[in-house]
């Protein structure tokens, strides 16, 4: 026992070591180069300009601020995308053990198709369909006050009135170059939100398939020979002890989905890699600006994870020890 | 992606410290019989021991720096490329060209990948004094403007008052609208995406209003447009952008090589020295003539080359309005500012004396 310790110590020195050891020569690199280092810049005014999002920002604004927006911008998309990935994940794994053979066809062709292309690939496409739609003077109108357009979906937004009834609905209205007043969705956060969820529900079906087929079939042809339907067994019998098998790899695919919103660059959708871009080359302190990049994305994984293994347990505890 | 190689240059700038000064003995060794002033420049002694100058390049901005149809880079910037060559190695063919976007091109020159970064890179005094960088001369006199659909009616950037406009990161552009626009209390929406490619196609799309970018890229994205007539370079330049080659600043040897590199094609220009009559000009008795091309005073020496160097830069290479007639001309871009001082423009270069 002392002397798995002691390796254990032994290896964990070493490589701590190693990192302290590049550290400092990068420092002395960067320094003897004449090479800015440190990270006074994140209080200085980012000087460019970032789309409409959450948060405010103008270019007074710090690169804190900056990132900030960026990160807003990247969970925004991730929580999206998962819980959007999760629904249609569930439904695809369903519809991959389906008796129906043409829907579990069409869920198999669904799944190989987009597990078998790169993401990137699936985002361009996506991000080229929207600018098929309509330019701004001809935008589809399904609904009042509804526009859909090559630059965007534009819907009414609630707004507070001085007067009653105090809530009021503003409708978006073609002014000069484009649309003005209410919510929008931009086509890069669109094409971002759905290939993202497009690609990794394919993944999260095929964790639900194995989740399903894992629990004993006996326990499906016992639920119906008790007198409940197909669909009450599967949503009180079946899925509930799926679960349990599913949780972990699910964990997998959520992270995947974070860390793939990166692939936003591509499609200029202002995400956290998009701003650390920039920034890194405002400001050209690359190391900085990744280092922090990476830690950020790493905080956020390990709480997404820490959070699955919190539901995980209590999944556990309430499904007892089967 | 170009993530990844921004990842691989860091690593490879904490790595230099070992390889670096391997490098740097091992090629000392190679050249120690030359003379002693060579180990103070490791940049020319690593450029000798390689036997080619590595440059970065664009990853294609027409007329600057692009493969063309038999996959030869050309391009004035590339040119600059060739005239070190020429100068160091004797031959203008000597290059191996690195391919890099605006984000990556820092990081590349930093972290030692490339000996010279000649790529539509504007001068700013945070990238002279914040990277670690020199620009040692400028070789083309550029500004930020905008380029719109003819349809769009738009005459000024004015006009652009809540307008989508597509731009590049890592531009100076970026910074440059968005000071333009705060200071005339106008307001857009940027729409930033990396690659040239992409970024040209999403504004020919039509998703944003307006390209920013310096003006002759422009001209470039407007010959490359499915129908250029559509299409028009507003008039106004919101901001300076002198593009020049950089270097690193801890080799001062390396930073004259390529300064007066680029000072040669153009003295070669005011002495009316072309790559058709250099050859005459070895027996020319103008003074001013007889030092470029070596014969007396033997400059080239001082720079630790031979006496030939800015001969053989104007004999491979051709002096700066070749450059421009061979590479930017055809793009219809007017020489503009970039004319000689003799001729109205603001080319004015320390003579070599």
């Amino acid at each position: 026992m002392i002397r798995t310790i002691r390796w254990q110590l032994a290896v964990a020195s070493v490589v701590v070591a190693i990192a302290a050891a590049i550290a400092a020569q990068t420092a002395v690199n960067l320094r003897a180069r004449g090479i800015a280092s440190g990270f006074d810049f994140l209080s200085r005014p980012a000087g460019f300009e970032i789309a409409r999002g959450l948060l405010s920002f103008s270019s007074r604004d710090t690169y804190t601020r900056a990132l900030l927006v960026g990160l807003v911008n990247t969970v925004r998309v991730s929580l999206l995308g998962i819980v959007i990935a999760t629904s249609l994940g569930l439904l695809v794994g369903i519809a991959r053990l389906s008796e129906i053979w043409i829907v579990s066809t069409v869920a198999r062709t669904y799944v190989e198709v987009t597990r078998n292309t790169p993401l990137l690939l699936q985002l361009l496409f996506w991000y080229t369909l929207t600018q098929g739609l309509p330019a701004a003077p001809e935008a589809l109108n399904p609904l009042p006050g509804v526009y859909l357009c090559f630059r965007g979906l534009f819907l009414p937004a609630p707004i507070w009135r001085h007067g009653f009834p105090w809530i009021g609905l503003e409708r978006p209205a073609l002014v000069g170059f484009g649309f003005q007043g209410g919510t929008s969705v931009s086509p890069e956060f669109a094409a971002l939100v759905i290939g993202l969820s497009i690609y990794t529900a394919a993944f999260i079906g095929e964790t639900v398939r194995g989740g399903i087929m894992a629990v004993g079939r006996g326990q499906a042809e016992a639920a119906v020979a008790v007198g409940l339907s197909r669909l009450h067994a599967l949503r009180f019998v079946v899925l509930p002890q799926a679960l349990r098998v599913v949780i972990p790899p699910a964990t997998n695919q959520f992270l995947n989905l974070f860390k793939n919103s990166s692939l936003a660059v591509a499609i200029g959708y202002p995400d956290l890699m998009s701003i650390t871009n920039t920034t890194l080359n405002q400001t050209g302190q690359a190391i900085e600006a990744i280092a922090l990049a990476m830690v950020v994305y790493l905080a956020v994984s390990l709480s997404l994870a820490a959070g699955m293994s919190l539901y995980n347990g209590s999944v556990l505890r309430r499904g007892g020890g089967a | 992606m170009t993530i990844t190689r921004l990842w691989i240059l860091c690593l490879a700038l904490g790595a230099a410290a070992c390889s670096g000064a391997e490098r740097r003995e091992a090629s000392a060794a190679v050249t120690a019989p030359r003379a002693a002033v060579l180990s103070m420049t490791p940049t020319v002694d690593g450029v000798r021991a390689r036997g080619f100058v590595r440059c970065g390049v664009s990853t294609g901005i027409a007329g600057f720096s692009m493969l063309d149809a038999r996959g030869q880079w050309q391009g004035l910037d590339v040119d600059v490329c060739r005239a070190i060559a020429a100068a160091v190695l004797g031959e203008a063919a000597k290059v191996r060209y690195t391919p890099l976007t605006t984000a990556q091109r820092f990081t590349a020159l930093q972290s030692g990948e490339i000996d010279v970064l000649s790529r539509n890179t504007t001068v700013t005094f945070q990238r002279d004094v914040q990277l670690g960088m020199e620009f040692p001369a400028i070789n083309w006199y550029d500004g930020t403007g905008f380029i719109v659909r003819k349809a769009s009616k738009v005459q000024s950037v004015e006009d652009l008052n809540g307008a989508t406009i597509c731009m590049q990161p890592g531009s100076t552009t970026e910074p440059d609208v968005a000071d333009y626009f705060r200071k005339h209390n106008l307001t857009f929406t940027p729409v930033v995406i990396e690659r040239l490619e992409e970024v040209t196609n999403a504004y020919f799309a039509g998703r944003c209003d307006a390209f920013s970018q310096d003006r002759s890229l422009l001209a470039a994205v407007r010959a490359r447009a499915p129908s250029p007539a559509e299409h028009v370079v507003l008039s106004e330049v919101v901001s300076k952008a002198p593009f020049g080659p950089g270097v690193m600043a801890n080799d001062g040897r390396w930073i004259e090589i390529v300064r007066w590199s680029v000072y040669a094609s153009i003295n070669a220009e005011e002495l009316g020295l072309s790559s058709k009559t250099i050859d005459r000009a070895l027996d020319s008795d103008d003074p001013d003539v007889r030092r470029f091309v070596g014969t007396t005073d033997g400059f080239g020496a001082m720079l630790g080359l031979d006496a030939q160097w800015a001969f053989r830069i104007v004999k491979q290479v051709g002096n700066y309005a070749e450059s421009f007639e061979r590479h930017v001309a055809p793009l219809g871009i007017d020489r503009g500012v970039n004319r000689l001082w003799k001729d109205g423009g603001v080319l004015y270069v320390p003579a070599l004396r």
